[in-house]
Parts: structure tokens; C-alpha cells; sequence
């Protein structure tokens, strides 16, 4: 299978799909623009299969290679690979963008052709990112996955959506300039090169290596989204259409994640040893602190927007304690809330288009009216706040017993954080599930129809898979995973 | 008598005699066809372009050729950027079409001639190799440019563009001859290789040379059209008929690109530590003083203005990182100059496109320059909302546009040369910068239109328009070849 450039055709098919949805034009074509974009998506995730299946665990580097110069006057290679890290990441896109698709069939009855081609192109875009070797392919496709969404929440997004659009991006630039600077510095200093393993190798000074790391971390600590530079997603999440908050949540915040590890740990070793101390602490701000903020909010949309942020400070704490353990938690932290917080999103989503309203104080009783929904959204709320069994306890269990290696107190402030997730999410769910039934809202609701079952029950079946029997997934990561955490142990000050 | 008297080699200026030529008959012929049946005139400007096209294509062997007592040069750099030159033209008027035939006092064969003599005026300057031929070819495109912009001689806010374009553009001329005749008395000659060689053999007297250079500098900045010398510019653009604003915005900038290079680069090299200083200056404060007063603007035509002074800001980035510590290193030279041509092109291609799509949705009677008038236009017309939105992201410098390479060959030259802090305020203006163009995408795509009339410009410019931004989307996919287009083009100059 080897033989195909899968990693092109998954982030092509996407692309080349959307477009094709793009033609169909007005909303005359609506049906057929939805069809159009299923059948795309699923391709594009039939694309990415073989990857799973065609990985070989034991190798450590790159697999699935792709190398062809792109603009040889700059030494730009279009140079594409994943290894035990990134690969996971290809298929959740492809398979959340599946979801998206499902997502928006009945929901979105405006401009349908292009709503679905924007997700689509933007699912290539990301696969891009999380298969680029080459530092100005990766910023490339890093900058152009910000056109579709921005597109995506100001057309499609709620009230406030022009401001949250604009935030969004704006936020989001401002990080990346910074690091496309970066780049042409590790450019300069390697002689001419974007190879990004290049740079792993590179010798560089502490004090550029700290100049570097700090572009670095603004950069994908905006993305990531990092306290206190976090602000932009409750905005964008609340305002976004529901295809749009899963995807940003479930996929788009792994970039930053991403970065950091492609990035700021192997290019800046000593730096990120240097500065640990620093991206600690904001993660346990965010993790404690944003966790408080989540417990208090009125809006759903933006309770799960701040449990996010508290579930990437797991991540971002995991990479920085710079054990197996701690990195591998972070990745499966990572794949477990593409699972959820997508659900999470969804199940809003589908009180929001019977109700139009996301205020938890606008809810209750729903469970007398939609059964096997209140069922559903019990697990989903049960696993983002790290239930065993479920993704959520996996990642973050792991990511604490890692930190308990590095130092008692990062892992006691961390654990108690699991306490919050609780309340945060189970205050919520008994406030708008249980109870008598609240309104006339509520008591005219419909249970969900087969195809929202269908959404719930794919990443339903996902959390669970992963919480029950995560070792697939950590069996991919091991060797990259240790191969990075070499990198990082090794000075590269000369 | 004639002894002395050689016929010069006419054959490096074949295509300026040919267009000369030309220009001239079709003065003649423009006599004979009546309003109705301009058509005539411009279907002979436009092969008379073509012919200039293949005449150059035919007739560049590629070695350098000096003619007229070495006043005038043809070389790889002059082909390729008079290439660029008649392919601008040809698609500035076959935009300028449709509006000037709805306009009754613009529908007269001087639209067509003047253009010509604009662009014989610029030829000039491209293959001037004397300070002289520079003024001479400066000249006719300026004298061209002033009646041109008054052209629609009822209308109030041309004729003050074009009064306060010919008092600020005599001064400026009057600037660039002062600083000549310096540089004569310095040096004793006017040809600009000369000048290069006398400098190197010593005993020129710096201070009068660098006091020359002085009103060199801000005698181009001025046509160039960078703070402080930018005046004109939000004025002539906003003033001018949209189809002249088009011509100012586009083919001169290639012109003014090529004399900065003969003057600074060919003749003054040695002096690069001194003009880069003064240029880092005005580059800096173009990007800062455009792009903070074109977020202001309501008219869109002014807002274009204003991101063309801090797009030749942004260009003039790539000269100032030519010379690095008083030594010439050719590769850094090359590097850093064909990334500024590779911008002047990109740039060209971008304004063109976006002025093209004001001519696009004007009709008689209704100019469409204001940013209001790009309201929901995602509504009206899908196709064209998109094909402003690729221009608006290639101008932001987002991938994959052209755009966003043009930028990044400059930043890297930046880098390469050692100024890091200069490439960050760059970016970071880019930032500023993104917010406008965000906010015409914005108006297309989020904001429902006031006015629901469909789109009645000619078949040729709505195709001119597609093509235009479709090219830019493509260079942006595949930007390698024209890089090295330029790089190759410069390689024998420098």
C-alpha cells in the first residue's frame, strides 16, 4: 500500500472534494452538495486507513515519506512523513470531518455547498500540518487553515460572530508571524535548510535557544489556547456553528499541541528545560484556574470552551515534564478530546437547534423528553470529567502519575483539578437533564433522530475503545515518543 | 560633417522605436474613427502591445547590449520587467474597456494613446543606463500619468487629484535633477555604470556625492510613493477615474522598481550603507503610517492606496538587506534584490486584480469604490465574492497565495542579512495590515448586500478578473518558477 503517497491523497482528497462541493453552487443543489460532501469525506477518510493499518509500530522516524522539491531557489521541499505522533492525529481529522459533515446534514439550510467545502478544504489543510516535514510547508498550511475557519464563524456563527472572527484570526496571525520569523532564523543558522528534522539536529546557543522557544511558544500557546492568552476561544466557540466548534475543539487546538512537540522540545532541548518552570505554571493555572471559571458559566457552549482549555493544560503540563509517561498521557489526553469535547459540542448542538438557546438556566427535566439522549450526553459529560473506562481518565490519569515522578505538589494541584472537571460537568448535566421538566420548551423537545444517534454513537464508541483498551494507541506512540524524549535529553549548546 | 556621426545599434530599443512608432499612427488614426467606434483605437493599442511583446521576446539574446553612447541598456533585467511591463498594460486597459466606453469624457482615443506614451515612458526607464535617460523616460510617464488622471475633466476630485499630483510629482523631479547634477559634480559623468566606475577608482568628494544622493533618494521614494513622500498617492488614487487609478497602481511600480536598481544598485553600490540607512527609515515608516490609515478608510480605492505605500515599504525591505557591513557579497546581493523584483511583480498582480474588481462592479453612473458597496457580495455573485477574497488574502500575505511569498522572499533576504528586529516589525505591521483586507472579506461574506443589482461588466473583465485572481492563487501554489525567473534576470546585472 506503501506505494500510493497516502499522506497527499489525505490531504488532497479533502481539498480536491471540497472544491468540487464548492461547484455545485446555489442552494437549489443543496442535497446533492451534502451528498457530495459525505461521499468526500469518507473517502478522505478511507485514504487515511492504511496508515493506521500500514504503520509499522517498531520504527522509529518518519514513515509513509513523501520528498519533491517545491520552490528550490529557497531549498522548500515539499516533504511529507508522519511517525507514531502525528498519524493518530491524520485520522481524527478524517474522521471528525465525517462527523462535521453529519453534523450540519439538516441544520444548515444556508449556503450549504459552501459550508461543507469549507470544513473539507480546511480538514486537508490540517492533515497538511500534522504531515509536514518541511518549517515553511508546515506554516503554510498552519496560516491557510485560518481562512476557512474564519469563514466558517463569521458566515455561519451566531450574533456576536464578526467580533469572534476577527479575534479568532487576528489572535491566531499574531502568534504566527512571530514564528515565521523563527523560521527563517533556523533557516539562516542551518546553513539553508527548512528540514525540520534538520533542526532537530541542530546545535544553537541557550540564548537564541530561548529567543526561539519564545516565538515558538507564542505561537501554539495561542493555539493551544494557553492562559492567558486563551480569550479568543470562548468567543469563537460560543459564536461558531456547531460543525465549527467540533472541529475547532477537536482538531484545531491539537495544532498548538502539535507544535509544541514538533517544535519547541526537539529544536529548543535546553531552552525547554530553561523555561519548564514557566509553561508548568500556565498550564496549572490553567488547568485549576480555568476550571473555576468553568464552573460558574451560564452558557454551555462556553462551559465546554473553558473545560477545554483546562483539558489542554493537562497537555501542555504533559509534555513539559519530559517522561514517556507524562508525553504519552498528553498525546492520549489529546486524541481522547478530539472524541469528547467533539461530542460535547455536538450534544449542545443538538439542544441548541431545537431550543436556540444555549443557557443552561433555559434547560430542564430534559431528560423526560429525550431519553436516550440524556443518556448519551451522560457519558459524554461523565468522560470529560476523566470517568475510568472512559478516554478522558486514561489521559489524565497518566499525565498525573507522570507528574508525580517530577514533583508531588505539579501532580497534587493537577489531581484536584479532576475534582473540578467533575463538578463543572455533572452541575451542569443535572441542571439541564434532570428535574422537572422547566418549560414549554422543553417538554415540546423530540428525542434525537437517527442520524444525531448515529454521530453519538461513533464517538461514543471512540471513548470508550479508548478508555477500555487505549494500548493501540499508545502501542503507535512508543517509539517516537521515546526517539523524541532522546532529543530533548541530549544539550545541543556547543 | 557627418564623419563622426555612427548610426547607433537601434536594435536593443527595437520595441520602444516600435511603440513609439505607433503611438504616433494610432494619433493619426484616432483622428479619422468616431466615438462610437473607439474600439478601433483600442484594438491597435493592444496589438501594438503584443507587438512589443514579441519583439522583445524575439530580439533578448540574453547577453547585455548598451546602445545610444551606452545611454541606454538592454539586458536580461530590462526584458523580463518590460515583459511583465506589456502584459500589465494589455490587462490594465482590457479592464479600463468597459468603464471608459460608459463614461462619455473618458471615451476619447487619448485614454488609449496616453497609456502608450506612459508605457514607451516606462520602457525607458527600465533600460536607462544614464541619469538622464532615467529623467527623460520618468518624465514622459509622469506628463502622461497628470493628464490621464484629469481626464474626466468635469469631475472636481480629478482635476485636484491630478493639480496636486503634478505640483508634488514636478517637485520631486525637480529633487531627483538636483541630486543628479550632484552626483555629476561629484563624479563627473552621468552614465550610470560610469558613475559606478569613478567611484571605485577614488578621489570622488563623498560629501557632495552623498549629498546627491540624498535627493536621489527621496526624488524616487516620492515616486515610489513611500512615507514621507506619500502625499499623493491617497489623493490621486482616490481621485483619479478608477481605470487611471488601476494604471498608477500597477505597471509604474515595476518602473520605479527598475530605477531604484540602475541609480542605487548599478550606479551607486557604493554608497549602499548610506541609502540603506535612509531606506530602512522610509521602509519602516511606510509600513507603519499605510497600514495605520488605510484601517480608517471607507473608500476602498484610499484604503488601496494606503496598502501600496506599505506594500513598497514592505518591498523596499529586500533593497535595504542587499549590502551587509560595507561588503558586497554577490549571492546576499541577488538574494536580497530578486526577492524585491519577485514582490514588485507579486504586488502588481495583486493591485491590478483588486482595482479590476472595483472596475468589475462599476456601472454608468455608479463608481462602486466605496467599501460599503462590497457588502454581500458572497450573495450576489459567489464567483467573483471569491475571487476577491483570494486577492484580499494574497494582499494580507496568507498562504497559498502569491502574496505571502512575496513577503517571505523578502523576510528571509531580511533575515539572511542580520536584521531580525526589522523582519519582526515587519510582521508585525502585517498584523495590522491583516485587519483591513480581513474587514473587505468580512463585508463580502458576513454582511447581507444593500444593493441586490446583478453584476453587469463585460464578458472580458469578468474572465480578466477570474484569471487574474485565479493567477494568483496558482503562483501562490507554485511560486518556484517565477523566483527564479527573477533571480535569473538580475544575475547579469548585478
Amino acid at each position: 500500500m506503501s506505494n500510493y503517497p497516502l499522506l497527499s491523497l489525505s490531504i488532497w482528497v479533502p481539498i480536491f472534494a471540497g472544491f468540487l462541493v464548492l461547484a455545485t453552487g446555489s442552494d437549489r443543489n443543496a442535497p446533492l452538495a451534502r451528498m457530495l460532501a459525505l461521499v468526500g469525506a469518507i473517502l478522505a477518510f478511507v485514504v487515511t486507513i492504511p496508515l493506521w493499518t500500514g504503520f509499522d509500530n517498531a520504527k522509529v522516524g518518519m514513515q509513509f515519506v513523501e520528498l519533491g522539491s517545491w520552490i528550490p531557489r529557497f531549498n522548500i521541499n515539499y516533504h511529507l512523513g508522519v511517525d507514531g505522533i502525528s498519524m493518530l492525529f491524520v485520522l481524527l481529522n478524517a474522521f471528525i470531518t465525517v462527523i462535521v459533515v453529519l453534523a450540519g446534514w439538516q441544520v444548515i439550510e444556508q449556503k450549504v455547498a459552501q459550508y461543507n467545502a469549507a470544513f473539507l478544504i480546511m480538514s486537508g489543510l490540517m492533515n497538511g500540518i500534522f504531515c509536514s516535514l518541511d518549517g515553511i510547508l508546515f506554516y503554510v498550511f498552519f496560516e491557510a487553515s485560518l481562512i476557512p475557519m474564519y469563514l466558517i464563524i463569521g458566515v455561519w456563527g451566531g450574533p456576536n460572530r464578526v467580533y469572534a472572527a476577527f479575534k479568532f484570526f487576528l489572535y491566531t496571525l499574531f502568534g504566527s508571524l512571530l514564528f515565521l520569523v523563527a523560521l527563517m532564523y533556523l533557516f539562516v543558522q542551518s546553513n539553508g535548510s527548512f528540514e525540520i528534522l534538520e533542526w532537530h539536529k541542530l546545535p544553537i546557543a541557550l540564548g537564541a535557544q530561548i529567543w526561539l522557544f519564545l516565538a515558538f511558544l507564542i505561537a501554539f500557546a495561542v493555539k493551544v489556547p494557553m492562559w492567558p492568552v486563551h480569550t479568543w476561544l470562548p468567543d469563537a466557540h460560543v459564536e461558531a456553528p456547531t460543525g465549527g466548534s467540533i472541529v475547532l475543539a477537536a482538531i484545531a487546538l491539537k495544532l498548538g499541541a502539535y507544535g509544541f512537540i514538533r517544535f519547541s522540545l526537539p529544536i529548543a532541548p535546553d531552552a525547554s528545560h530553561e523555561l519548564a518552570w514557566f509553561v508548568i505554571a500556565l498550564s496549572l493555572i490553567a488547568v485549576v484556574y480555568i476550571g473555576f471559571v468553568a464552573l460558574v458559566q451560564a452558557d454551555m457552549k462556553k462551559l465546554v470552551a473553558y473545560s477545554s482549555i483546562a483539558h489542554m493544560g493537562f497537555v501542555t503540563l504533559g509534555f513539559f515534564m519530559f517522561s514517556a509517561m507524562g508525553v504519552e498521557g498528553a498525546l492520549v489526553q489529546m486524541l481522547s478530546h478530539g472524541f469528547i469535547s467533539g461530542a460535547m459540542f455536538f450534544c449542545i448542538g443538538v439542544m441548541y437547534d431545537r431550543v436556540h438557546s444555549r443557557q443552561i438556566a433555559d434547560y430542564g427535566g430534559v431528560v423526560n423528553t429525550m431519553p436516550k439522549f440524556a443518556a448519551l450526553f451522560m457519558l459524554f459529560a461523565m468522560a470529560n470529567s476523566g470517568l475510568p473506562a472512559t478516554s478522558g481518565f486514561v489521559g489524565e490519569f497518566m499525565v498525573i502519575l507522570g507528574a508525580v515522578k517530577f514533583n508531588f505538589w505539579i501532580a497534587f494541584a493537577a489531581a484536584s483539578s479532576m475534582i473540578m472537571g467533575a463538578a463543572y460537568n455533572l452541575w451542569m448535566y443535572k441542571r439541564v437533564v434532570f428535574g422537572d421538566v422547566a418549560n414549554h420548551h422543553v417538554a415540546e423537545l423530540e428525542d434525537i433522530n437517527k442520524r444525531e444517534f448515529l454521530i453519538l454513537a461513533l464517538l461514543a464508541a471512540g471513548t470508550l475503545w479508548m478508555g477500555l483498551y487505549p494500548q493501540p494507541f499508545t502501542e503507535v506512540m512508543h517509539a517516537s515518543v521515546n526517539d523524541l524524549l532522546r532529543h530533548v535529553a541530549i544539550s545541543k549548546i556547543q | 560633417m557627418f564623419d563622426n556621426f555612427v548610426v547607433p545599434d537601434l536594435l536593443p530599443a527595437a520595441p520602444e522605436l516600435f511603440l513609439a512608432a505607433m503611438a504616433c499612427v494610432l494619433l493619426l488614426v484616432d483622428l479619422l474613427v468616431k466615438d462610437q467606434r473607439r474600439t478601433v483605437t483600442f484594438a491597435l493599442t493592444q496589438l501594438t502591445l503584443v507587438g512589443c511583446f514579441i519583439i522583445q521576446f524575439a530580439t533578448s539574446n540574453g547577453q547585455i547590449a548598451y546602445t545610444f553612447s551606452n545611454m541606454f541598456v538592454d539586458d536580461l533585467m530590462a526584458d523580463l520587467l518590460k515583459l511583465f511591463l506589456y502584459m500589465t498594460v494589455i490587462m490594465v486597459l482590457f479592464y479600463s474597456r468597459g468603464y471608459i466606453i460608459e463614461r462619455e469624457a473618458m471615451n476619447k482615443g487619448e485614454y488609449y494613446i496616453l497609456a502608450l506614451f506612459a508605457t514607451l515612458g516606462m520602457m525607458v526607464m527600465i533600460s536607462a543606463n544614464h541619469f538622464l535617460t532615467v529623467y527623460l523616460g520618468l518624465e514622459l510617464l509622469s506628463l502622461s500619468l497628470y493628464a490621464m488622471v484629469a481626464m474626466n475633466r468635469d469631475s472636481v476630485v480629478s482635476t485636484e487629484a491630478a493639480m496636486k499630483y503634478f505640483v508634488l510629482g514636478a517637485l520631486a523631479s525637480g529633487l531627483l535633477l538636483y541630486g543628479m547634477s550632484m552626483i555629476y559634480g561629484a563624479t563627473g559623468t552621468l552614465e550610470i555604470t560610469g558613475v559606478a566606475e569613478r567611484i571605485a577608482m577614488g578621489g570622488v568628494n563623498k560629501t557632495v556625492l552623498v549629498f546627491g544622493l540624498v535627493f536621489l533618494v527621496a526624488g524616487l521614494a516620492f515616486k515610489l510613493g513611500v512615507v514621507p513622500f506619500h502625499m499623493w498617492i491617497p489623493d490621486v488614487y482616490h481621485g483619479a477615474p478608477t481605470a487611471v487609478t488601476l494604471f498608477i497602481g500597477s505597471a509604474p511600480k515595476l518602473a520605479a522598481f527598475a530605477i531604484t536598481m540602475r541609480m542605487l544598485v548599478n550606479g551607486l553600490l557604493a554608497l549602499a550603507v548610506d541609502w540603506q540607512a535612509m531606506l530602512i527609515i522610509l521602509a519602516v515608516l511606510s509600513m507603519a503610517i499605510g497600514n495605520l490609515a488605510a484601517i480608517a478608510q471607507t473608500n476602498l480605492k484610499r484604503m488601496l492606496a494606503y496598502s501600496a505605500i506599505s506594500h513598497m515599504g514592505f518591498m523596499l525591505l529586500g533593497i535595504v538587506s542587499g549590502v551587509v557591513g560595507g561588503r558586497v557579497d554577490p549571492n546576499l546581493v541577488l538574494n536580497a534584490y530578486s526577492s524585491s523584483m519577485f514582490y514588485v511583480v507579486a504586488y502588481v498582480l495583486m493591485s491590478a486584480g483588486s482595482f479590476g474588481m472595483i472596475l468589475l462592479l462599476a456601472r454608468a453612473g455608479f463608481e462602486s469604490d466605496n467599501l460599503e458597496d462590497f457588502k454581500g457580495l458572497n450573495k450576489r455573485s459567489p464567483w467573483f465574492a471569491g475571487m476577491m477574497l483570494m486577492l484580499m488574502f494574497s494582499m494580507a500575505g496568507i498562504p497559498f497565495f502569491v502574496g505571502f511569498f512575496a513577503k517571505f522572499a523578502v523576510l528571509q533576504a531580511v533575515v539572511i542579512s542580520g536584521y531580525v528586529w526589522l523582519a519582526v516589525v515587519a510582521v508585525a505591521f502585517s498584523l495590522v495590515g491583516a485587519f483591513y483586507y480581513l474587514r473587505v472579506v468580512k463585508l463580502m461574506y458576513f454582511d447581507q448586500p444593500t444593493d441586490a443589482s446583478p453584476i453587469s461588466a463585460p464578458m472580458d473583465t469578468r474572465i480578466l478578473v477570474s484569471a487574474n485572481a485565479l493567477v494568483v492563487a496558482l503562483l501562490g501554489l507554485f511560486p518556484g518558477d517565477l523566483v527564479h525567473l527573477c533571480t535569473l534576470a538580475l544575475a547579469q546585472s548585478l
